[in-house]
Formats: structure tokens, sequence, C-alpha cells
């Protein structure tokens, strides 16, 4: 019966195997976590000395979760998960899809638990009685008769038998998506001044410049504090354009993204542009609207709509305790004489032209910290996630359960053996037997043995 | 009486509830257990309570959210999460004992919390990294993968004292103190299904981590220390279950990894915190 098998594939396919390297992960896992990883060269130098530095650098340390030896545990790992997996499952799906009617008496006789009746009438009565009782555990009983012998099966969950290579399947599924996503997705980064529009990005590590294939503008950044001081909200308002026409606009803040073509832009950080203000002009009558940087006593202009405008002078302002900057502001749209008028930090002035009226609004200039990923093989880490959780239930919940009966008659005598297994929670399984071994001894026919 | 008041309450009706398991199980004085119980239930009425007034509190300052966003309230939770588990072992396998070897893992929690002088206690509005809807499901997730963990420690704990005295006492039919707990291999299926669980809660703690992360940052996965230690608990109890269910480990074994697997998590939770960052700024007199 016993096949020889090539010791390799044993070799790959064995537990033993996938305890050790899970054994060492944990462990060399440990290193990356007590040792700051992907640091300048000189800060090793300077924290750990120059043998200790020598030997993180020979040994990937300072990277140690992309360095050869690590990827090579984790895919030692996935060739003991496919190989287990390959050798395993041939007889799972036998043990799934088999017919359990197909067994002998012999090895019935061998279960644990099991326990034998004698039943006081003849044997067709006897398995009458039988599947009634059997039928309050489950009502889908097979069965198969033979001249001197009846057999009554029932089973539950044998298709949970292949939740374990569901997980194992689940890891490797988040593992091809990390090899997709290194493959063919990157990370980037591009600081963004409020008013700037940009058509590439800088990928991280590199600084490699990557195109974007469309052009991105920040309208405007806004930092709202909470009275403690610490930071409530960064909100930078996007716009994705393709030759000056507008395709889409949002607004995104932390945890809240903005996805185009594969693209997703994060608000990430930001810088605060020092002596520089932020203009938003808005006409509103026509609806058109800008957003200018404006350097005091600069003359700015707005071209689209013919504005020209500057802060001419700036003076502190005292109320109480408050302090504050206001600005006086020049303003012509090119009809009738030029405005000049104060206004408040961080305000909103109606400019009241011969033709229309703007809305102009005076704040902090700030560039947006974006960071940028394309990531085509997050999808099947997500999947592989939710497979494994999937899986991890049903491996882990649910059993496979079978209970058989034989009914045997030799000459006057009828007896009954009772048997069963399951994979897992077998305690579980031992309640649920011994409770219909209890219905068999409660019937006045059935009389137990032993 | 606000949210502060009623946890410091919860700590020491914790206590008291501790002191009374542990001596149900060296008096094995019945009256004692059926207080220990009616204790650790009140507790858990008033943790339930301080946590929905500290919920209610934050929304009353302007910056509502759950209590589950710093080490504090998270604490809280864990304390929560592992009298509920105690409670429903105890009401399934009707045993008191269990108790003087769980109930102590959650007043410790608790009154570690209400202590500490390593972190704040007060509630503080959300900075915008956390204002995600993937806090819940992530501390909540996490915490109660914890909290199986650490049932899951006291029981390896409860099952060497009782194979050690087993092994001393020979074949004693009566007169020891660990005679009353629950037969080895019952403590034995019990720790291995709490990690199970906690090993379920765990995987659906790091995954919604994840998520979490990649919707703040576009990255799912960075190796901070903070994840690797995440993953380097989870590598322990997924050994741990790949050696019971395919090398039939059982008994001492397990209840070591069971001690085992909660330094690792005490280690995620506590140590990544407050003392690995020491060694990840560089500057300053380190």
């Amino acid at each position: 019966m016993k096949q020889k098998e090539n010791p390799i594939i044993t070799f790959f396919a064995s537990v033993s195997l996938a305890l050790f390297v899970l054994f060492i992960l944990a462990i060399t896992s440990i290193i990356g976590t007590v040792i700051p990883q992907n640091e300048t060269p000189d800060k090793y130098l300077q924290y750990y000395g120059e043998k200790w530095s020598t030997v993180f650098h020979a040994l990937n340390i300072t990277d140690m979760y992309h360095s050869w030896w690590f990827l090579s545990l984790l895919t030692l790992l996935s060739v003991n998960l496919i190989v287990c997996t390959l050798k395993r499952l041939p007889h799972v799906w036998q043990t799934v899809m088999q017919d359990n009617l197909k067994t002998t008496a012999e090895r019935l006789h061998k279960m644990s638990p099991s326990r034998v009746f004698v039943f006081n009438g003849p044997a067709a009565e006897a398995a009458a009685a039988a599947r009634v009782l059997l039928s309050r555990t489950s009502t889908r009983i097979k069965e198969k008769s033979t001249a001197t012998a009846t057999m009554l099966f029932i089973q539950k969950g044998a298709w949970t038998r292949f939740g374990v290579y569901a997980v194992h399947a689940s890891i490797l599924l988040i593992f091809i998506g990390a090899i997709i996503g290194t493959l063919y997705g990157f990370k980037a980064f591009v600081m963004l001044p409020a008013g700037s529009t940009t058509s590439h990005v800088y990928e991280m590590g590199s600084n490699r410049l990557i195109p974007l294939g469309f052009d991105l503008r920040c309208d405007q950044f806004t930092l709202t504090l909470y009275d403690t001081g610490a930071p409530k909200e960064f909100r930078s308002e996007l716009t994705v354009l393709n030759d000056k026409s507008e395709l889409l606009k949002k607004s995104i803040v932390v945890n809240d993204p903005l996805s185009f073509q594969g693209l997703t832009f994060y608000q990430s950080s930001y810088e605060a542009k020092q002596g520089q203000l932020f203009a938003q002009i808005k006409n509103t009558k026509t609806g058109a609207a800008t957003g200018l940087p404006v350097k005091p006593r600069t003359e700015v202009s707005w071209p689209d709509a013919g504005v020209r405008f500057g802060v001419i002078n700036f003076e502190e302002t005292k109320n109480g305790a408050a302090s504050g900057y206001r600005f006086k502001i020049w303003f012509t749209d090119g009809t009738g004489t030029p405005s000049e008028f104060w206004m408040d930090f961080g305000a909103t002035a109606k400019i009241e032209r011969p033709a229309t009226t703007y809305d102009f609004t005076l704040t902090q200039h700030y560039a947006t910290g974006l960071q940028v990923a394309k990531d085509p093989g997050v999808w099947w880490v997500y999947v592989g996630c939710g497979l494994m959780l999937a899986g991890i239930m049903v491996a882990f919940f649910l059993s496979h359960r079978r209970i058989w009966i034989l009914v045997t008659a030799e000459g006057d005598r009828t007896e009954v053996l009772v048997c069963g297994g399951a994979n897992k929670n077998k305690l579980g399984f031992e309640n649920q037997f011994n409770a219909l071994l209890a219905r068999f001894a409660n019937h006045a026919q059935f009389t137990p043995q032993g | 009486m606000d949210s502060s008041q009623l946890l410091g309450i919860t700590t020491f009706i914790l206590l008291a509830a501790s002191v009374l398991y542990i001596g149900l199980f060296i008096f094995r004085a019945h009256a004692l257990g059926v207080t220990a119980t009616a204790l650790t239930f009140i507790a858990l009425l008033t943790d339930t309570a301080g946590i929905i007034m500290r919920w209610v509190e934050s929304y009353r300052m302007g910056i509502g959210h759950a209590p589950l966003s710093n080490m504090y309230e998270s604490l809280i939770f864990f304390a929560w999460s592992i009298i509920v588990l105690y409670l429903f072992i105890e009401f399934r396998f009707k045993n008191r004992l269990i108790g003087a070897f769980v109930i102590p893992f959650a007043f410790l929690g608790m009154a570690y919390g209400s202590y500490a002088t390593e972190f704040s206690r007060e509630i503080t509005p959300l900075i915008p990294a956390l204002q995600s809807n993937w806090l819940i499901a992530h501390v909540v997730a996490c915490f109660i993968g914890y909290a199986a963990f650490a049932v899951a420690c006291g029981l390896g704990i409860m099952y060497l004292l009782k194979a050690r005295s087993q092994e001393k006492g020979g074949n004693r039919t009566s007169g020891g103190l660990l005679d009353s707990l629950p037969d080895l291999r019952q403590i034995d299926d019990l720790t291995h299904k709490t990690i199970l669980f906690g090993f379920l809660w765990l995987s659906a703690g790091i995954i919604t981590g994840a998520i979490w992360a990649n919707s703040a940052w576009g990255t799912y996965w960075s190796w901070d220390p903070k994840e690797t230690w995440s993953i380097i608990t989870w590598f322990i109890y997924g050994a741990t279950l790949h050696a019971r269910f395919t090398k039939g480990w059982g008994g001492k074994r397990i209840a070591w990894l069971a001690i085992v697997g909660l330094l690792s998590v005490i280690f995620t939770y506590y140590g990544v915190n407050f003392l690995l960052s020491g060694l990840h700024s560089y500057g300053g007199g380190k």
C-alpha cells in the first residue's frame, strides 16, 4: 500500500519545516524592530560604531525585511505551503467525495467512539428503529443493505476539510498581491503648493521622476486645529486636469484619498510658506475662481480674468490678548478705478467693481504633502485577507462529523454497532455521539453490551 | 458621577473578585465563589457603564469619538473583553476555580491603566490619522484577541500547576488543592479553543489595521515595529496551532506556548510603545 515518496517532496511538504520557518521568521523579525530600518549610513555609524554598522550592512540588517535572506525565508514558506497543499489536497478531496458506505464491518468495529447494542427483535425492525433514532441527529441518512447487514450513515461538514487549505491559499494570494504591487506599482511623493499644478511626482527612496499622465492642481490647503493646539484636520482641495479641462475635483483629508486612473493621492503632510499669503478670488457673477500666492508689495495677476492685485501694506492688530495682521489690498479688473481697502488675515472681502463683485479671501500660503501610490496588487491582498478570515472560521470552528450504524443478524441475535468520528472538536462530537447513544439506551428493545 | 470614578470603582471590584476567586481556590468555600461571580458581573456592568459614559462625555466635550483611542481606553476595553470571555466560560463549564487564574488579568489591566504614569487618561480629540471608521473595528478586533490570549495564558498556568501537583502527589484521591480544578484534558481543550478564538480575532485585527493603513497612507504593510510585532505574535500562535493540529501537541507544551504567546502580545502592546520608541529616536541623551 505505502508508496515510496520523493524525499525532497516529503521535506518541502512537512509541517516540521513550516514550524521551523515560522519560528525563524518570528525570531529574525525581532531584529528589525530593535535596529532602526532604512536610516542613512552615518546614523548607524554614529549609533552603533564602525564594527557593528559594517556587520549590519553586510547582512542587510539596515533593510532586513527586503533583504535576500528574509525574502528567501518567505519564499521557503510559500514553497512549503504549495507543496504541502498539493500533496495533501488529493487525499482530502478523496475523503470528502468518497462513498462512506464502502467501508467494512472490521474497520467500523475499530472506530472510537463506538458502542454495540443487542436488539430484541429481527434485523429489519432494528434497522427501522435505528433509522428513527438517527434521524434526530440528521435526516440525510445514506443506506446500504446486504443479505446479512444494513449500514446507515450520516455526515456533516465534509467540505470543511478544505478550510485549512483556503487559509494556506489566502497567504499565497497576499504574497502574490505584494509581488504585483512591487513589480507594477510604486510609492511616490509630491509637495504641491496651493495654486500650483504638477504633472509628475517623485518616487520614494530613489527620487526618480514619475510622470502622471495628467495634471494635478492643489486649489487650497487648510489646516484646522483643536482648542488644545493639536491638529484637527488637514484638507487639500485637489483638481485633476487634462489640458486645462477639469476632469475631477475632490477635497481630500487623511483617511479619505483621491483616486484617479489607478493612482491614489493621500494627504500626508504640509508646509507653511514663510512670508507668503494665498489669495482666493471668485467672480460672483461668472463663477470663475482662482487661487494665487501673494508676496507683500508684489503685483499679482490673474490673466484669464484680467485681474491684477497686490498687498500694498500690512500692520499688526491687537484686540485684547489676540494679535494678528491686517492687510491693505490694491485691486483692479481693468474697469473703472482700482479698489483699495484694508482686510483682516483669514477674512473674506467683497470687492464691488463696475461690472461684477469679487469674493476675495486672504490666508496663509501652504504646500500640501501628498503621498502617491499605485498598487495594482492591493485587491489580491484584500481578497486574500477575506479568504483568510473565512478559511480560519471554517478550519477552526466547523468539523467533519461522521456516524455509522451497522445492523447485523447472526441467527436469532441482532447486533447494532453505533460508531463515528470527527476530524476536530472531538469533545463536541462526543457530546453529540453520547446523546445518540442515550437515545438507543432509552429504547426498550436496545440493550447496551460491554 | 463621571466615567473615571466608575472605572476606578470597577478596578476595585475586580480586585475584590480576584481575591475572592483565589480565596475560593485555596479555601474552597462555596459562598466565596457565589460572591466572586456576583462581583465579576457587577464589574462588567460598571465597566460597560464607564465605557458608555466616557463615550457620552467625549460628545459633551464636542470631540465625540468611541473610547478606543489611546492606551488607557484600550486597557479598559481589554479588561471588559476578559470579563465577558471569562463569564461565558464560567457559565458554560460551571467551574468558578478558573476565575482565580483569569480575573486577576482583568484587574491588572484596569489597575495598570488607572495608575500608570506613562500615559494620560484624559479624553483627547482624535488626530487626523485616527479619524477613520476602521478605528473601532481595528481596536475591538485586536483587544478581543488579546483578551482571549490572556485567558489562554491563565488556563495554561492552571494546567501546569495541576499537572505538577499530579506528578508530585501521584494517585492521591483527595485533599489536593488542585483536585477540584477541571481535569487536565478539559483544561487543555479549553486552552486550545481559546487560542483558536484569539487567533481569529488577532488575524482580523491585523487585517483591519492593514486596510486602514492603506486608506490613510497607501501602504497596507510597512514593517513598522508595531506591525512586525503583531505578525511575530501571529507566527507564534500559528506555529502553536500547527503543532497541535498536525503533531498532536497538547498538555504542557501548549500550556507553555500559551504563556509565551501572551508575552509576545504584551510586547506588541506595551513594549513597542514604551520600550522600542526610545531606540527609534537617535538624538538626545541616548
